[in-house]
């Protein structure tokens, strides 16, 4: 029975990998940049449940809904402010370091605002799950809830992408930027809007993250942040299926690691199958193949 | 005299020292199928760029359709009413010949990103008439067969077709064609003229396109301009411009 409560665990920490991989995935897919700030939101948005809870005693939906809003008007500002007057900078490079930049501006913030000190995040999912075979597999709610979050959010984002002309705008942008804006689309509102969904996202995970693993330090976000990225790269970046897949195998292989090879290990392990994936197959597993013509 | 769709005065781009485009002057009328040509690098592309808004002019002036547009935005522009095709097709690849209309036709069908996250409100009607309409549009190219493949597998002479069809769903007075014969055979050649002749027709459409193939300018355009080394070279009706010393030189050297 534990194989099968280590694989549960490992598809829910994968979950909330795929959810936080959605934002980095997009955001690379249709503005072309590394957000690798995306992991301190997730931050600020659990610290922002925390003090709705705790200090405001919203209920718990209440404040993560406030999370949300907070999280994407954070995510369109920083996109605005610190990101859109370098879209056409020389070097790509100058909008990732600007990136890496707002992520310890974050992260600095919250210290400010915060304190240093580990807090321990309320419960925000209440129930407390179900027994299985007889009371040997226990499925806590925050589980059931990760991965049905997961489901609803994946279906939603497909649905959104395919069928709205919102999506095929964020598409057609991710292919041509010049062209779509030739055709009359709006590419700074397109990538503003990709921004204002990453984010929103990256709220919802920090609480569900939080939930699993409760304590909360300015510093929560960036190993999250990081293994997401991995998780987006690992399924092929660019790619929404690809974040999903990537997400959940990296939740996988990361338990799994915990469990039967070393706990001290667990990081390792992930990121070294990470470069066997990519010398196998460079663009990720679900990544188009690109030939460069010479 | 003819109402003028295009009026452009004294239109000059600089490029660090290099003068691109030096005061272009063209007058386009309603309807009117008009030509662009010259040598490679003469500054047609960049002419283009200028009336679309992707460049902004050192100097000159733009007016379309009795509106000074020099200077604005690429989406303004094209809201106002100029749309492009391209030289090197830039269909979206991935996306389906039908939604790359839609893509085209983004700007007149509204409804907010909750309502297209939810599927409530005007997203369905929305949806619907824009479907609607891009397969009226792809119908008119004979394309509606093809509406669910992807743009990428349908072949040349449909994609450049297909960059038509998009082009004109973003409802433009004033098309602009980048060398749409570029890399056709004769026959598929042969068959662009009647399609470029059909759209002015069909859509009471003005036409301003750049091309090398002569046969298909001498055989469709209107109104020559030829621009050399980024000037004009010679202006007016086709067969006369044509038989111009001077543009004969240009293209063939003395």
């Amino acid at each position: 029975m534990s194989f099968i409560s280590y694989l549960i665990n490992g598809i829910s920490l994968g979950s909330v990998y795929a959810i936080i991989a959605l934002g980095y995935t997009m955001v690379y897919g249709i503005a072309k940049m590394l957000n690798f700030a995306h992991g301190d939101v997730i931050m600020i948005g659990a610290y922002v449940v925390l003090m709705g809870m705790t200090k405001a005693g919203l209920s718990p939906i209440l404040a993560v809904l406030i999370a949300v809003i907070i999280c994407t008007v954070l995510g369109v500002t920083v996109e605005r402010v610190a990101y859109r007057p370098l879209r056409n900078a020389a070097s790509p490079l100058a909008v990732l370091i600007t990136a890496i930049g707002v992520s310890y501006l974050l992260q600095n913030l919250a210290l400010l605002i915060f304190g240093a000190n580990t807090q321990s995040f309320p419960t925000a999912i209440a129930w407390k799950g179900f027994s299985l075979a007889g009371g040997t597999l226990n499925i806590s709610g925050e589980t059931v809830i990760t991965i049905a979050a997961c489901i609803v959010i994946m279906v939603a984002l497909t649905l959104f992408v395919q069928k709205t002309k919102q999506g095929q705008a964020m598409r057609a942008v991710s292919e041509d930027r010049g062209a779509a804006q030739l055709m009359g689309i709006n590419v700074n509102g397109t990538i503003a809007l990709t921004f204002a969904i990453g984010s929103a996202l990256a709220a919802i995970a920090g609480v569900l993250l939080c939930s699993a693993y409760p304590s909360l330090t300015p510093y929560t976000g960036a190993m999250p942040g990081i293994k997401a990225f991995v998780a987006a790269v690992f399924g092929g970046i660019g790619s929404i299926p690809g974040a999903l897949i990537g997400g959940i195998l990296l939740g996988i292989i990361e338990i799994m690691g915990k469990a039967y090879i070393s706990s001290q290990m667990a990081d390792a392990i992930v990121f070294a199958v990470l470069i066997i994936v990519l010398l196998v197959k460079p663009t990720g597993l679900l990544g188009k193949n690109i030939q460069e013509k010479v | 005299m003819a109402e003028k769709m295009l009026d452009v005065k004294g239109l000059s781009i600089s490029f660090g020292g290099l003068k691109a485009v030096n005061d272009f002057d063209i007058s386009i009328e309603k309807e009117q199928l008009y030509g662009l040509i010259g040598p490679n690098g003469a500054g047609k592309t960049t002419v283009f760029n200028l009336l679309t808004g992707v460049y902004k002019p050192t100097a000159g002036k733009i007016i379309l359709d009795g509106e000074d547009i020099t200077g604005k935005s690429i989406i303004e522009i094209n809201k106002d009413g100029v749309a492009r095709t391209f030289q090197n097709i830039r269909l979206f690849k991935e996306l389906t010949v039908i939604e790359n209309v839609k893509v085209g036709l983004h700007n007149h069908h509204h409804y907010s990103v909750v309502e297209g996250i939810l599927h409530v409100g005007k997203y369905k009607k929305m949806e619907n008439e824009m479907t609607e309409k891009a397969m009226e549009l792809l119908k008119v190219f004979d394309l509606d067969k093809e509406a669910q493949y992807k743009a990428s597998n349908l072949p040349y002479g449909k994609q450049r077709k297909l960059e038509i069809a998009r082009a004109l769903a973003t409802d433009p007075k004033l098309l602009l064609l980048d060398e749409p014969a570029a890399g056709m055979n004769p026959n598929e050649t042969a068959e662009l003229m009647d399609t470029i002749r059909f759209v002015r027709d069909k859509f009471h459409m003005t036409i301003l396109l750049i091309e090398h193939d002569m046969k298909l300018v001498s055989g469709i355009c209107e109104k020559l301009t030829v621009l050399n080394f980024g000037q004009v070279l010679a202006q007016g009706g086709t067969a006369e411009v044509l038989n111009n010393p001077q543009v004969i030189t240009a293209y063939l050297g003395q």
